[in-house]
């Protein structure tokens, strides 16, 4: 199974790696959702949808359906002490 | 120097536009519409040094010139116009120095059209709080353009702007980016079958398609023939197209933007702790709202009690001022009690406005379209669905305008025709007189009946609201992608210059939108009830005295039926007694008739029009309320009871509103069949319930 947006945690990270470009508005692209980018999920709504995310500092809240089209790789990070 | 310099404001949402657009033109502005769309147009004069004036106009937010609705179409075509009137000689992009980054895209696009284009990074004053630090002349180099670093907020940079202005003759029009190289035999095939256009006019035309398909066809003709791309390839090479924008983007911030990430973060994360939270974000939701409904219809009421007792005076005194006659009948029975009519509702408006604009300036309102969504998608709306669904509660005017930023048709089309449902701010006076008259003034509980059902009634047009939107969602079949995304801005403290602008904005245009209908509406019906076209109502007098000889009736008496049969004898009541037949199982007479055929004009129109019909039907001076109490049928029962009272509530929660909601849902969904739907299966359902309601309880 493909790891996306949708399978973060909250607070977790991730580059994105693949996007099914026509799944995804073109708004989402222009805000700066490419490949390379890093995805920070802040928040979810309840039933998690949608997810507030920070796109390399475009903070925007996106459906479900539409994260699991973003296919990303986890980043893992050290606790910060 | 005669010439205007045409300047165009262009940027992002939430990149602090109006602002600057406020700052240039203060209140030298003014508030339109494009020409057959209902696409608001901003324009303002801004004064510059040496007495040359500029042209400023603030098109739509719009994240790129990749169009996907109505507004942001309004940028491309203009900018893709050379012959339009307001093209620019200049343009002026916007950008807030958080989202620098991805605020150029849009100025690149923009560039490379070959328009003068200057910068402006607003929000200068959050640098130090953020930890930027810009290199002003290395991004002018790399960009090749002229930059303002301006604070809308601390009023800072502003002269700046208006000298770049002055100076745009010198601003360089070279390009930023090569589009051509994501698909190089494709677009030197279009450059050889079009060598005297631009290739990436060309290329924003053919793209268009995808997106949104309204441009203007004749700029470019034939471009159909060249699609020999599909849809989902011309998809991604704009893909590309925006992945080498960000790649320029990306290169030129390299150097001349610095962010400290640890200055970040900090306020934002710590309120969107709290507003969206699974359970005390809804809380907070759920008080703010209490807070509006409070505003609209408590606090406004003095202001609205001031007003009323004002044009009552100023009634009464034009009567017994000027000299009698038909000219001061129309000027004090019809004019002045219409322009009431308008005028009462302008505290409720502006609390709305207000309210709505503080959330909106604050970044509020994009929490609440986060908290919503998926609550709303249940039945078949989107997060974006509660903005026009609490302006509903104001009008369904704007409310069905604020849908146009939710991507989905499906979604959007289904929050147009449940709007109206919400009880809108001109039904509340028709709900208010109704009650008085027929629900009794006691305690149920410890609560007022009257506020009970006033409160009830508003339930019940959000619930019918909820209800319809999820049976239209399992009716309609529209297949529609629900593209979802949300920008979530900064929180910011509400500049009270932009909100004083909008409130007196919004305000103004409801007052003189609505206002027109309802001031004609009032001087027709006092012509027709004062006039009548057969000779009975012109020989009233000689007919009911000679009717009445023998009962030795008082002169006070004789008057009475003398206007009363005038009355029936006007064209109103001609009309009145034409569709009694199909009103009285609901309960009403023939002036409840016509009073419900006017309000169709608009909501308020209910009251006054029966204030109308009474009191030229009447010698003396009344009260509206009393004068509907006394009203009774040929047998001696009252109009107004508990059956028809309730019936007619029934009628009004349901029916569809008013002619201007009928308008703007044909203009904003372009076609006639919706608004026609909504008014038969709407008005149809009101006069079921309202005939239920009525034979249950009489």
């Amino acid at each position: 199974m493909r790891f996306t947006v949708a399978h973060l945690k909250r607070g977790e990270k991730g580059i994105i790696k693949d996007i099914s470009a026509d799944q995804i508005p073109i708004k989402l692209f222009e805000m700066g959702c490419l490949p390379g980018s890093e995805v920070e999920l802040i928040q979810f709504a309840p039933f998690q949808d949608p997810m507030y995310i920070n796109i390399n500092g475009s903070f925007l809240a996106i459906r479900r359906e539409t994260a699991l089209h973003i296919e990303v790789e986890k980043v893992e990070e050290k606790p910060t002490l | 120097m005669s010439k205007q310099i045409n300047v165009a404001l262009i940027g992002n949402p939430n990149t602090g536009k109006t602002s600057v657009f406020n700052a240039l033109t203060g209140l030298n502005q003014k508030v339109g519409n494009y020409p057959g769309i209902t696409v608001e147009k901003k324009e303002g004069v801004c004064k510059l040094p040496r007495g040359v004036k500029a042209h400023i106009l603030d098109l739509p937010g719009t994240y790129s010139l990749n169009a996907t609705s109505l507004d942001e179409n309004v940028v491309i075509e203009l900018l893709l116009n050379k012959k339009d009137k307001n093209f620019p000689d200049l343009a002026i992009v916007v950008t807030d120095v958080e989202n620098l980054k991805r605020n150029l895209l849009l100025f690149t696009q923009i560039k490379d059209l070959e328009i003068p284009t200057v910068l402006v990074i607003n929000m200068a004053d959050r640098m130090s709080k953020k930890g930027i630090s810009l290199d002003i002349p290395l991004l002018e180099e790399k960009l090749n353009t002229k930059i303002a670093l301006v604070s809308s907020r601390k009023n800072t940079g502003i002269d700046k702007i208006k000298e770049l202005i002055l100076d745009h003759r010198n601003i360089p029009t070279s390009t930023c980016v090569d589009t051509t190289v994501i698909d190089k035999t494709y677009f030197e095939g279009l450059q050889n079958a079009f060598p005297s256009q631009s290739v990436y006019k060309l290329w924003l035309v053919i793209t268009q398609d995808i997106n949104f398909a309204n441009l203007d066809r004749n700029l470019v003709k034939d471009t159909s023939d060249f699609s020999t791309k599909s849809k989902s390839d011309l998809k991604r090479l704009q893909q590309k197209e925006t992945i080498i924008r960000y790649k320029f983007i990306n290169d030129v911030l390299k150097e001349g933007y610095k962010v400290d990430l640890n200055a970040a973060k900090g306020l934002r994360s710590r309120l969107d702790r709290i507003l969206t939270h699974k359970i005390y974000g809804y809380v907070i939701f759920f008080l703010i709202l209490l807070l509006i409904f409070q505003a609209i219809y408590d606090w406004s009421q003095y202001p609205m009690d001031f007003i009323d007792g004002l044009f009552a005076t100023i009634s009464d005194w034009t009567k017994n001022t000027l000299p009698p006659g038909a000219f001061t009948n129309l000027i004090a029975e019809g004019i002045i009690p219409g322009l009431g009519g308008i005028v009462i509702f302008i505290p409720q408006i502006a609390f709305l406005f207000l309210f709505i604009s503080v959330l909106e300036e604050s970044g509020y309102m994009s929490r609440v379209v986060f908290l919503m969504d998926r609550v709303m998608r249940r039945f078949g709306l989107s997060g974006k669905s509660v903005v026009p669904l609490i302006s509903g509660t104001a009008c369904a005017i704007p409310a069905v305008m604020a849908t146009r930023n939710i991507e989905s048709w499906k979604e959007r089309l289904i929050t147009i025709l449940v709007t109206p449902f919400t009880t809108c701010s001109a039904r509340l006076p028709v709900y208010l007189i109704i009650i008085a008259l027929v629900i009794p003034d006691t305690t149920y509980l410890g609560l007022n009946v009257q506020g009970l059902t006033l409160m009830l009634l508003y339930l019940l047009g959000f619930g019918t609201a909820v209800f319809s939107a999820w049976a239209l969602n399992k009716v309609l079949k529209i297949k529609s992608r629900s593209f979802f995304v949300v920008e979530m801005p900064n929180y910011k403290l509400p500049l009270i210059k932009n909100v004083g602008i909008t409130v007196l904005e919004k305000t103004k245009s409801f007052v003189i939108g609505a206002g027109k209908i309802i001031l004609a509406i009032s001087i027709i019906l006092w012509f027709l009830a004062s006039n009548g076209p057969s000779d009975n109502f012109r020989n009233a007098e000689e007919i009911v005295t000679n009717q009445t000889e023998s009962n030795n009736l008082s002169s006070d008496e004789l008057a009475t039926k003398i206007a009363s049969y005038k009355l029936q004898n006007s064209y109103i009541g001609i009309a009145g007694k034409a569709i009694e037949p199909a009103i009285e199982p609901l309960g009403y007479d023939w002036k409840i008739g016509i009073a419900i055929i006017s309000s169709f004009a608009a909501r308020e129109v209910f009251v006054g029009t029966l204030a109308t019909i009474y009191s030229v039907g009447s010698e003396e001076e009344d009260t509206i309320k009393n004068q509907m109490a006394a009203e009774v049928h040929a047998d001696g029962r009252k109009i107004f009871n508990l059956a028809s009272g309730i019936s007619l509530l029934l009628f009004y929660a349901f029916a569809m509103q008013c002619m201007s909601t009928l308008a703007i849902v044909k203009r904003e969904t372009n076609s006639w069949k919706w608004p026609m739907a909504q008014l038969f299966i709407m008005s149809g359902f009101a006069y079921l319930v309202a005939l239920i309601a009525y034979q249950f309880l009489k």
